[in-house]
């Protein structure tokens, strides 16, 4: 893999994007790929501390868990599940696009992610905002009262409950900051494919913000079952 | 790209461009190599001021230059200045950013922007864990124990996590850097099995990294939302669980020890053959320990808490993994011998640092062993024992390896030579000072002498001088090397190309450096350390 200086790439098209310390297109693609997917791995290791402590918790205080699992909402978590897949079906269309040299379609398709993705934040934002006028914020001001959901009357630990809160709120907030950046990205993305920066030769940096995006989309796909779902059965 | 005679006006990366705005903004990997240096020098100096205040306060029993909570602040921010802001940027920051692409025939690193941006991570960290220090600093011991850091401890605890948590992600973007540099940049010949040893040691730091400081990272967000916003995770009080702080903490923090000591046993892996004039003995096996090293690293972190209420079992099991990583370690040390049997030894300064390393690094890991038996920790746990131990690896090992870098390479760095006789005395001055310090800790850690305290009985007393005045010598050894390398860089001799007579693609560009490495993409077509093909150099710098 190293020896791609005789490439004819390198001498021919002499890409605008190709940055000085490359030999060629090739070369500067499979780095940044390599790079990405790296970053992706430091940032399962990121998650995985959270993860983690929710996995000794859950066993711990199970019945907390499933006790306070149950006030979440389930349709706004469903609903939002849907709409972050249907944001990674158009990011991985607009690589696509990008790729066959659509421009006008790669910016519609961009457009469409943002518009998902910034949907999903506002049904976080109205998840959020129902936990805060019911108390179920960690601190001071934390109330929960319920019962085991297998054994109506016997009251549960309000304090290991809250532990399930403030790993809902520490897991869903990282998510939602992740979510943020990757907005932030996209934006970027989108002007500069409205330019005309990416096409069939040149499309890296969508094809790792996809990545990126991917990726995100996927820690939702674990929290998702995770938080919303512990013992929903009657 | 073989060197014609030196014409010090020669254009290299140095003096392409002048001026300040060249600096902060290069994407060179040499001058941010260069600016890490400056970076990492001055904190070394502030974490250095603090070991001398403490071995101040430990000259006499009683408690009488700072009060206790001073004491508190002074060890804590001694050590996370010089972990996080020394020992975790030092070798591969600096050295590493220097002569990764240099090794491997690259023009640059992968990526010259991130690498430029994770300076400024580190600045941003640097600034604001000074701003910590100077409105009150922080008290929690570097390892930031819960409860105590989140519900109890009165100090700056959240900068400091934040400091350490940009300071991190410096850190990755560096590994992240180093991997995909060594998989993707290679020049043509340059295989896996050519490639030097520093490079395969600076392959297995980046992967403890990236796999590791994510895991910090998370660790001291949870601790700053629990301190902030009253999370209970880790705060018993509140349902949390404090060992599972302890368990991700040591997760990043363990491997974290072989993030400082990898980059230095790569160093000492060039200096050894070089001034041996032998090929390194046993290639594949001293690049398999590195990644056994990194591998095993990952596997041993509860030997911190045998005495933190772990159960028995996964005690026994971690004890046994971390003699395991005494194997690797071991390869190296006899390799490293082996390498200088029957070799034409030269004791030239990087030699010197290369022998201290050595014999220091087989002191740290031997203790290290002592530690990891179940038994024997309960008796030092949290003894000067302990400190004496990590100090033989952090300070004997990785600065000891550091400096013989530096040295090793400063001719390629500045284009000049030291004063070599200096070099040796202050080499044999760190080494006397050195043991004179954490000597006498070994016995009195045995002796009972627990850690973190800033009184003492009287009777430990003896000892404890013999350490402070050792530190005083310690420091007189670090100070000089930054004089006299000042002091080359004007009135140093002009080094040649290669002034060792070293194998290894960065001797064969000029001395400094220009700014694209090489003129043209070299080819590789030799082996590794090839030595008894390359002639010693002609005009000796040193006196054999």
């Amino acid at each position: 893999m190293s020896a791609s200086s005789d490439s004819p790439i390198a001498v021919e098209s002499h890409s605008p994007a190709l940055r000085h310390h490359f030999a060629d297109m090739e070369q500067q693609k499979q780095a940044a790929s390599l790079g990405m997917w790296l970053f992706l791995g430091t940032e399962i290791m990121f998650f995985g501390g959270m993860f983690c402590a929710y996995l000794i918790y859950r066993y711990w205080y199970f019945n907390e868990f499933a006790a306070s699992s149950r006030t979440l909402d389930i349709w706004l978590g469903t609903i939002n599940t849907a709409v972050l897949i249907c944001s990674s079906l158009t990011v991985a269309l607009a690589v696509r696009a990008a790729q066959t040299g659509k421009r006008k379609l790669t910016v519609i398709l961009l457009l469409a992610t943002l518009a998902f993705g910034l949907a999903f934040l506002g049904i976080k934002g109205v998840e959020w905002y129902n936990k805060f006028e019911e108390h179920h914020i960690p601190g001071a001001s934390f109330h929960f009262e319920a019962s085991v959901p297998q054994h109506p009357g016997v009251p549960i630990n309000s304090q290991h409950a809250q532990i399930f809160f403030s790993l809902y709120f520490a897991m869903t907030g990282m998510h939602a900051l992740h979510m943020i950046i990757g907005v932030g990205l996209f934006c970027v993305l989108t002007f500069y494919a409205w330019k005309g920066r990416y096409g069939p030769d040149y499309y890296t940096p969508l094809e790792n913000a996809g990545l990126y995006w991917h990726f995100v989309d996927i820690v939702w796909i674990y929290l998702f079952p995770l938080l919303y779902l512990i013992d929903r059965k009657k | 790209m073989a060197s014609a005679a030196i014409i010090p006006e020669r254009e290299n990366y140095l003096n392409q461009e002048y001026g300040i705005k060249s600096w902060l903004l290069t994407i060179d990997h040499k001058r941010i190599a260069l600016l890490y240096l400056m970076s990492i020098t001055f904190f070394f100096f502030i974490g250095g001021f603090f070991a001398l205040l403490i071995r101040l306060e430990l000259l006499t029993p009683a408690g009488d230059l700072v009060a206790a909570d001073t004491y508190n602040k002074l060890f804590t921010m001694h050590g996370q200045v010089m972990i996080f802001f020394f020992l975790i940027p030092s070798i591969p920051a600096v050295l590493g950013n220097f002569l990764v692409p240099l090794m491997i025939g690259a023009k640059d690193l992968a990526f010259p922007r991130i690498n430029l941006l994770s300076w400024y991570l580190y600045v941003i960290a640097g600034i604001l864990y000074l701003h910590c220090i100077l409105t009150g600093g922080v008290d929690t011991g570097w390892t930031f124990y819960t409860p105590f850091s989140t519900a109890f401890s009165n100090t700056k605890v959240i900068e400091a996590g934040l400091a350490i948590f940009v300071a991190g992600f410096s850190s990755i973007l560096t590994g992240l850097n180093f991997v995909v540099t060594i998989h993707r940049m290679r020049a043509p010949g340059m295989t896996w099995s050519r490639l030097p040893l520093f490079i395969w040691a600076h392959y297995a730091t980046s992967i403890i990294m990236l796999l590791g400081t994510p895991v910090l990272a998370i660790t001291l967000v949870l601790v700053v939302l629990e301190r902030t916003l009253h999370l209970g995770i880790f705060d018993p009080a509140l349902g949390g669980d404090p060992l599972l702080f302890q368990h991700l903490f040591w997760f990043y923090s363990h491997p974290a020890v072989y993030i400082m000591i990898l980059p230095s046993m790569g160093v000492v892996t060039e200096v050894v053959p070089c001034f041996s004039r032998k090929r390194v003995f046993g290639y594949k096996f001293v690049a398999m320990s590195s990644i056994m090293i990194a591998v095993f690293g990952f596997l041993v972190w509860a030997h911190h808490m045998f005495v933190a209420g772990i159960s028995l079992y996964s005690a026994l099991v971690f004890s046994l993994l971390s003699y395991l990583v005494a194997v690797p370690s071991a390869i190296k040390v006899f390799n490293w011998t082996a390498t200088m049997y029957k070799g034409s030894i030269t004791f030239s300064t990087p030699m010197l640092y290369a022998f201290g390393f050595i014999g220091l690094f087989t002191m740290g890991g031997l203790t290290g062993l002592f530690l990891s038996a179940l038994g024997v920790d309960v008796h030092v746990h949290d003894t000067y024992f302990v400190i004496a131990h990590f100090h033989y690896i952090m300070v004997g090992g990785a600065v000891m390896g550091y400096m013989a870098g530096m040295h090793y390479w400063w001719p390629k760095i500045s284009g000049r030579m030291y004063p070599e006789s200096w070099g040796r005395l202050a080499a044999l001055i760190v080494f006397l000072g050195f043991n004179l310090t954490f000597f006498p800790q070994f016995v009195l850690g045995y002796l009972g002498m627990p850690r973190r305290y800033w009184q003492y009985p009287p009777e430990f007393q003896v000892l404890h001088v013999l350490s402070t005045a050792g530190s005083t010598v310690l420091a007189v050894g670090y100070v000089l090397p930054m004089l006299y390398f000042l002091w080359s860089m004007r009135y140093g001799k002009i080094a040649p190309d290669n002034p060792w007579g070293a194998s290894g693609l960065e001797w064969m560009t000029s001395s400094p450096p220009p700014t694209f490495n090489f003129e043209q993409t070299p080819v590789v077509t030799w082996e590794a350390y090839d030595y008894a093909n390359i002639p010693a150099p002609e005009e000796v710098p040193i006196e054999r």
